[in-house]
């Protein structure tokens, strides 16, 4: 992504066009001559412009070092699989209860019912949920960018075909097909419901790839390259996709948001993560009647699930913001 | 246009037939239907396997099921409708039809709300680009759509029904109480209005001391116990809501249609002043929504009259104007019903069902029930969806905002409401309403946790109870209603987009 100009083999006499992400404001703000920044004479790549504005949206920078906290806690804690974290206390085992298992510095997120480390079990479900959501996120933008640029660019019956199966997709009710596939799926860990859940996120992204390539296959630079005989292979993997990148990485990280909500309300519905994994819907689900009793066990997780969806859905508008910056500039 | 309508429901009734069939196959292949009973020890296990197998036709291939149960919808057509049985031998159709109904009541309303308030904000936002007031609503759009639905239902469940029902036992509001809203009241409002800041502070103060003053005299009039509002309430709230229509639509310079609006208001509340022996007793759903369909005749006829070189504009505004009056005239009747319904059901909001088993009440007590019931979801679905639309409302209104054409009538002097109005949202709506119609969808989904949240037999309840005995025909009546009620919506939403962009229309 850093360098989209560069993996162009068409040259600088293409660049205005190229390095457009759908819009001529970013085409004018990419081009060389004018300077992208009053006052400084050095040029950037598109990548670096997309990273300076993306590193001037606070918001979304916060949300980055949020996220990035909150994976980093998560994983080494109570460590991946074999090896361990630093977390002195394991989620299977059942300790003293101090009191009635309210937080205290020993055990700072409370402890349940039956006296295991409350902390301990929300980052294991954590991991679940954001492990599932990262592999949903890959898995339905591949899946929608191939589908969708295949129909924007070939036209005829293959995008008839492939439009009407979205359209399947999107009259089904999102949870109720993925509560179905889930069931399916749900005895298979956590591996088989990312997959599942893959499967039938991708739409808005294919519609959203296919308008995106519809408009770019009919630009100069790919007639161009029809003309001297490129293959359709290679006009799609290097001239088309990489221009419509920034629309592909807003929707994946808002597919990663909408896999988290999904995989969680599944959990919670007991359609999704089976025991003995967990994730932090069914957490939610198993202690959502102690909410009376003990406050802690009910709050921690939802927090959780809310922290990292904010900031995913903060970092996809920074990100928004990023490769299209039309929005920013009305205020003249 | 009829021609695309057609070829719109056409290609619609095909992704609906392939998404069934995909559904059902789906479903049958989830699991193992018989499998509580493989694992009993029930002497007559055998025999109730074998007839189980029988009502589920499972000896059958799944294309032969799957045509048995789409002839049976096909019945529909001709009047004989058979949606199957569930596992348990109940006639599907008779269930679905009592949680059809519920589940669309709490979808509609939802989508509406969402949709007013949504539209409304995201206009606003964009108006008042980077001011405090947009960060703050960017801020809470953000928190709204990555709220987990099914850990918001619970907060609000204990924080708004369980606090609120305690409240309402005394209802009184604190002297510090009122001070807080009135003082978070007058920064919402000055936030919105914005101006400079003598206006603002001034509007700050203003609306600080209305809101005191109002609240004190509620207090004292134990009016959250007792509330009234009287038709003299109903005029002054109508005549508003006519100047207000007008002041945004056409403006108030425009004399005939500001005189439609308001023979519209006056004549509502005559009419209320009228029927209102016939409204307050007894009234069936049938009266009222017949004095509706005439009161928006009427009032469509008033600005038909009056409108004159501006009839098209005064016949929106006056229709407009008596929906609401109309609104404004139910509220009233309901207000006034509050205290014999805290009479009968003294925690009014409780967190359970769709409507409270063995109610007894006149017809505005029952209304007012199902009214406490829906509240909660419906504000939780709300946010959601208002969530999304304010958003999209917002980038789509900043995108035309910065349009050529909206230059240029700026340039050629027309007033910022003829602008935001006339040039900018038209455009601006074209996407929206597309967006909208996707919500739908998602809104579906939502449904279906609220319901559970919240104890509703809905069509959740069915879709879940279905899929957890993996019984085809359950979840395919959830899919029926919904299917078609998404597929109704992306209807409606492509006609609105043909209407609004007339080079849609091939």
């Amino acid at each position: 992504m850093n360098d989209i100009r560069n993996s162009n083999p068409d040259g600088e006499d293409y660049e205005p066009q190229v390095s457009v992400t759908s819009t001529d404001a970013v085409g004018l703000a990419a081009g060389g001559s004018a300077a992208p920044l009053p006052g400084e004479d050095k040029s950037y790549s598109q990548g670096q412009l997309v990273a300076r504005r993306f590193f001037r949206h606070r918001g979304a920078l916060t949300a980055m070092i949020v996220l990035g906290i909150v994976i980093i806690v998560a994983f080494t804690s109570i460590g991946i699989g074999p090896i361990p974290g630093w977390w002195s206390k394991d989620y299977t085992l059942q300790y003293d209860k101090i009191g009635d298992g309210a937080p205290t510095w020993a055990y700072p997120f409370g402890q349940d019912t039956g006296g295991k480390d409350y902390f301990a079990l929300v980052m294991r479900g954590t991991q679940f949920s954001i492990i599932i959501a990262f592999a949903v996120g890959i898995l339905s933008t591949v899946v929608g960018t191939v589908i969708g640029a295949l129909a924007g660019f070939y036209r005829g019956w293959l995008e008839s075909v492939l439009m009407r199966m979205t359209d399947v997709f999107i009259v089904i009710p999102l949870l109720a097909v993925a509560a179905v596939l889930g069931r399916m799926a749900g005895e298979s860990g956590i591996w088989g419901l990312a997959f599942v859940l893959g499967l039938v996120t991708w739409t808005s992204l294919a519609r959203l790839v296919r308008g995106e390539v519809l408009s770019l296959r009919e630009r100069d630079f790919v007639l161009a390259a029809q003309a001297v005989g490129t293959s359709a292979w290679r006009i799609i993997t290097r001239h088309v996709l990489p221009n419509a990148i920034g629309v592909i990485i807003v929707s994946a990280t808002l597919s990663i948001s909408t896999a988290i909500l999904l995989e969680t309300s599944l959990s919670f519905l007991g359609f999704g993560v089976q025991a003995p994994d967990t994730s932090l819907g069914t957490l939610i689900n198993e202690y959502q009647s102690a909410f009376a009793t003990r406050p802690w066990l009910f709050w921690w997780p939802g927090l959780m699930i809310l922290t990292i969806a904010l900031c995913v859905n903060f970092i996809g508008d920074g990100l928004r913001d990023a490769f299209d910056p039309r929005q920013n500039r009305s205020k003249d | 246009m009829l021609k695309f309508i057609l070829r719109r429901i056409g290609a619609s009734a095909l992704v609906l037939l392939g998404a069934s069939l995909l559904m059902f196959f789906l479903t049958i292949n989830s699991g193992d239907p018989l499998k509580d009973l493989r694992e009993s020890n029930d002497p007559n296990a055998a025999q109730l396997m074998a007839e189980r197998s029988e009502r589920l036709r499972l000896d059958d291939s799944p294309w032969e099921r799957y045509w048995d149960w789409l002839s049976g919808v096909g019945g529909c057509f001709t009047g004989n409708c058979d949606l199957g049985v569930t596992i348990n031998g109940i006639d599907v159709l008779g269930l679905t039809q009592q949680a059809a109904s519920s589940t669309l009541r709490l979808i509609t309303l939802s989508t509406l709300l969402a949709i007013v308030v949504g539209v409304a904000l995201g206009i606003l936002t964009a108006i008042r680009q980077y001011s405090g007031f947009d960060y703050s609503v960017t801020f809470s759009a953000f928190l709204f759509f990555s709220l987990p639905v099914f850990w918001a239902a619970t907060l609000l469940k204990e924080f708004a029904a369980i606090q609120y029902n305690n409240w309402i036992a005394v209802g009184q509001y604190a002297p510090w109480t009122i001070v807080i809203v009135a003082v978070l009241a007058g920064f919402l409002l000055q936030a919105v209005l914005g101006g400079s800041t003598r206006r603002r502070l001034a509007t700050a103060a203003g609306v600080f001391a209305f809101v005191t003053v109002m609240l004190f005299v509620f207090n004292a009039l134990d009016w959250w116990r007792n509330p009234m509002f009287g038709i003299g309430g109903v005029l002054l709230v109508s005549v508003a809501a006519g100047v207000l229509v007008t002041a945004l639509t056409a403006g108030l310079g425009n004399r005939r249609v500001l005189y439609a609006a308001l023979t519209t208001a006056v004549v509502g509340v005559i009419a209320y002043w009228f029927t209102a022996p016939l409204l307050v007793d007894e009234p069936t759903w049938l009266l009222l929504i017949g004095l509706f369909v005439v009161a928006v005749v009427v009032s469509v006829a008033i600005g038909a009259a009056w409108g004159g070189y501006a009839r098209k504009q005064a016949m929106l505004v006056t229709g407009i104007t008596g929906v609401i009056t109309s609104f404004v005239v139910v509220a009233d009747i309901l207000i006034a019903h509050w205290s014999g319904f805290l009479g009968i059901k003294s925690r009014p909001i409780s967190t359970i069902g769709s409507q409270t088993p063995n109610f007894d009440g006149e017809f505005w007590e029952r209304v007012l029930d199902m009214g406490t019931q829906i509240l909660l979801p419906t504000i939780l679905l709300t946010l959601v969806s208002v969530a999304t639309h304010s958003r999209y409302t917002r980038s789509s209104m900043l995108e035309t905002l910065n349009q050529d054409y909206v230059r240029t009538a700026r340039s050629k002097g027309l007033s910022e409401r003829e602008v935001i109005v006339k040039h900018a949202f038209r455009n601006a709506l074209i996407p929206i309403t597309t967006i909208v119609a996707f919500d739908f969808a998602a809104l579906i989904g939502g449904a279906i946790i609220t319901e559970e949240v919240f104890g509703w037999k809905g069509m959740g309840a069915l879709f879940q109870d279905g899929l957890n005995a993996v019984d085809p025909a359950p979840v395919m009546a959830f899919f029926l209603v919904t299917g078609i009620a998404a597929v109704l919506m992306n209807l409606l939403a492509d006609i609105a987009y043909a209407a609004l962009d007339p080079r849609i229309r091939r």
